[in-house]
């Protein structure tokens, strides 16, 4: 691995350093310019915030692991018909844009739902549905994976010392399990914690977040005050979770892979078939119905008039962008492997988009931005959002190519442009178009950024959605979200299939 | 050819003397309990690695500050020789220019070195459609073309099957014979030794000793040696 940046690679490090400044100096500077420190208010309101958050963020990354593990053991113990069905259901949520999945959780249970009023997803129920739809997968196809790769010998070997169920899980399957354990609850925990849409849509004055609350106070009530007290407690917050969370965060992950399952001597007694067979069906119940009513709803309903195709213009336009910026600078990044490399990769985990947004707005507030500056924006935000994922794809071909591969080099005179071009970029093309795909699907579904920098005039694919379900045409709103989710889904199994052939 | 005077090499609590002179066109095999220090041995005299004190001398000349890439010195590793999204023909040109922009006459040199050995016909092919000992074939014909008086080898054969191993050794023999190549090979193998070399670098308890002839080795009563040997005294 390169040691040291060259010239051209200081430009990512500036930039994102910048962008960080850029939100942060004008909040404090606005604060200090109208009444000075004694106007940030911790307040009991501001303090309920913070404890909502906490408690949701809590409660999502309980359910999803718990549930998320369970799910994660039947499947790697057990063969049953249309398990591979089931792995590929379970790539689906991470692939989905959040206003399309709160969309699809209120086609089942919202009030004109299939299941209306089985449950008031406004508040706190509504937000635990789409969370849980969102990390339970994720969950299970992180533990999935750790567990499958457990040495078949190891299971021999309790058979062969006739461990019970029991024995066999203490002793083969929670060492693995425990070691990750801690880095998948604090990454669901972050995801729930600094999560915008699903709150900004299902929530309401009481189930509000601080991420949610930031772009509140500022663009509702304009009260910087109150939104640079809320940032500072999300900034901290957010960083406790990333030092927890972070090397979670920068590895790869897609969906679950049935892989050659190893054989199995253990899980035949009655309980554990239950609780196998259970852990299956509540895992199908959370992620199946909300995609089935999202088709069902959206399948009669999709249209393509003017105002569909200037949002799907405005959206790729915003999704090339930032996949270009998150390649850009993720490519220095990731070839370092110093803390300050990883902590700029994390820079929009760290320092949440609302925070960042806030400032932005603020510096810009000045003068009219206008559309094309706006855009501007929304595209550095995205880009910075999808960074972490970006390195974290990129961060493991590099490893690869790794030491030998610098030594060939420098042995051979391969350096500077060549080097760059004959050799950087062939090798990591398609870690680099994977990468590229990841990002643009983030930022196609993008809500947040355009939410929180956005005007009038910058009406994208999932903003179209959201205008669509305040008008009440959720007809419409399917119809567009069906759109949506069937361009992400499609882009993120073609980035998975480029990930597994390399 | 080789000359290391009074060489110090040290990383954390590793460190590896070195002494030792190596003539042009001989074959030397390097042996040595694992962590002893081979590798490292290798890469100081291509220039991977600094010297803590000491100087290494090529062909009579001072390489401190010399750059890997402007050494006399071709190295070969155990794994890793070529680029895998590069053809076998562009892996080969990449020893002659790293722009991979070649004459006419360039171009024959690599047509060359595919056929000695033994590659004809697989220019088009990347390293993944290739077995174990093909692809460090492609490493050899990159030595021939880069055409330097000192070849490094870092285990090259040690995942090969024997009747592999030692075609390849040959092949490297009759390189080795046609360019008069100077030759440091690492090996686990101390039979390779017995075959081919005309001396015998042994590193141990951190040092890399003077050359001797694998009879002298094979003879020896040193205690370090008969234990590498695994010979009771």
């Amino acid at each position: 691995m390169n040691k040291s940046l060259t010239k051209a690679q200081w430009i990512a490090p500036t930039f994102i350093v910048g962008a960080v400044l850029l939100g942060l100096v004008p909040l404090f500077w606005f604060v200090l310019s109208h009444g000075g420190l004694q106007s940030l208010r911790f307040d009991q309101s501001i303090l309920s915030v913070l404890l909502f958050t906490l408690k949701q963020a809590l409660l999502s990354s309980l359910i999803s692991v718990a549930l998320g593990l369970l799910a994660a053991r039947a499947l790697t113990r057990r063969a049953f018909i249309g398990k591979n069905f089931l792995m590929n259901l379970f790539a689906v949520p991470f692939a989905l844009p959040a206003i399309v999945a709160v969309l699809g959780v209120s086609a089942v249970y919202g009030n004109q739902g299939w299941l209306g009023g089985v449950f008031n997803i406004y508040g706190l129920t509504g937000i635990l549905l789409v969370h849980v739809f969102f990390n339970l997968p994720l969950a299970a196809k992180i533990f999935h994976e750790a567990l499958s790769g457990i040495a078949p010998e190891r299971f021999r070997l309790a058979a062969q010392l006739s461990f019970s169920d029991r024995a066999v899980f203490w002793h083969v399957e929670w060492p693995v399990i425990s070691s990750i354990l801690p880095g998948i609850f604090s990454f669901v925990f972050l995801l729930c914690a600094a999560s915008f849409v699903v709150v900004l849509t299902l929530g309401g004055p009481i189930a509000t977040t601080l991420e949610v609350a930031i772009y509140q106070s500022l663009r509702m009530d304009f009260d910087v005050g109150r939104a640079l007290a809320l940032s500072i407690l999300q900034i901290i917050l957010c960083m406790v979770l990333v030092l927890a969370a972070g090397r979670m965060a920068l590895q790869e992950h897609g969906s679950p892979q049935s892989k050659n399952m190893a054989q199995r001597f253990d899980g035949s007694t009655f309980i554990a078939r239950t609780i196998d067979g259970a852990a299956i069906i509540i895992a199908i119940l959370v992620v199946l119905p909300p995609l089935l009513a999202l088709v069902v709803a959206g399948l009669l309903n999709v249209m393509f008039d003017t105002a569909v195709l200037s949002a799907m213009g405005f959206s790729i336009v915003i999704g090339s962008g930032a996949a270009v910026l998150a390649l850009a600078l993720a490519w220095p990044l990731a070839q370092l492997n110093h803390w300050s490399a990883l902590g700029l990769a994390l820079a929009g985990l760290i320092v949440p988009p609302a925070v960042l947004a806030t400032g932005w707005f603020l510096a810009l507030k000045g003068f009219d931005p206008g559309l094309s500056l706006t855009m501007l924006a929304v595209i550095a935000l995205n880009g910075l959002m999808a960074l972490p994922f970006s390195v974290a794809v990129l961060r493991s071909d590099f490893a690869q190519m790794g030491d030998s591969h610098h030594r060939l080099c420098e042995q051979l005179g391969v350096a500077g442009w060549n080097r760059f071009w004959r050799i950087n970029v062939p090798f990591m093309l398609p870690a680099l178009r994977q990468a590229g795909l990841l990002a643009f699907v983030m930022s196609l579904g993008d809500l947040t950024a355009v939410t929180m920098l956005g005007s009038g005039g910058l009406v994208t694919l999932p903003g179209l959605i959201h205008q669509q379900m305040g008008n009440y045409r959720s007809n419409a709103a399917a119809g567009t979200a069906l759109l949506l989710a069937a361009s992400c889904y499609t882009l993120a199994m073609l980035a998975q299939r480029l990930g597994k052939s390399r | 050819m080789i000359k290391i005077q009074n060489a110090l090499y040290q990383l954390l609590d590793f460190s590896l003397q070195i002494d030792l002179e190596a003539e042009a066109g001989k074959f030397y095999v390097v042996l040595g309990t694992s962590g002893a220090g081979k590798s490292t041995l290798l890469s100081v005299i291509a220039g991977f690695e600094t010297l803590k004190f000491g100087t290494v001398f090529l062909d009579g000349k001072n390489m401190a500050n010399v750059p890997p890439a402007s050494r006399p010195v071709s190295m070969v590793f155990q794994d890793y020789n070529a680029f895998s999204h590069l053809t076998v023909w562009d892996n080969v040109a990449l020893g002659i220019s790293p722009s991979l922009k070649l004459s006419d006459a360039q171009s024959l040199q690599v047509v060359d070195a595919l056929q000695k050995v033994g590659l004809e016909g697989f220019e088009k092919r990347l390293p993944s459609e290739l077995s174990g000992g093909e692809r460090q074939r492609i490493a050899l014909a990159r030595v021939l073309v880069r055409n330097k008086p000192i070849l490094l080898l870092d285990e090259p054969f040690a995942a090969l099957d024997p009747a592999l191993r030692q075609e390849m050794l040959d092949l490297v023999v009759a390189l080795q014979r046609e360019q008069r190549l100077a030759i440091l090979m690492v090996t686990h193998q101390p039979q390779d030794a017995r075959d081919v070399a005309d001396g015998i670098i042994f590193v141990c308890e951190g040092k890399a000793h003077q050359p001797i002839s694998s009879k002298q080795f094979f003879t020896s009563n040193d205690p370090a040696i008969l234990k590498y040997l695994g010979r009771p005294r």
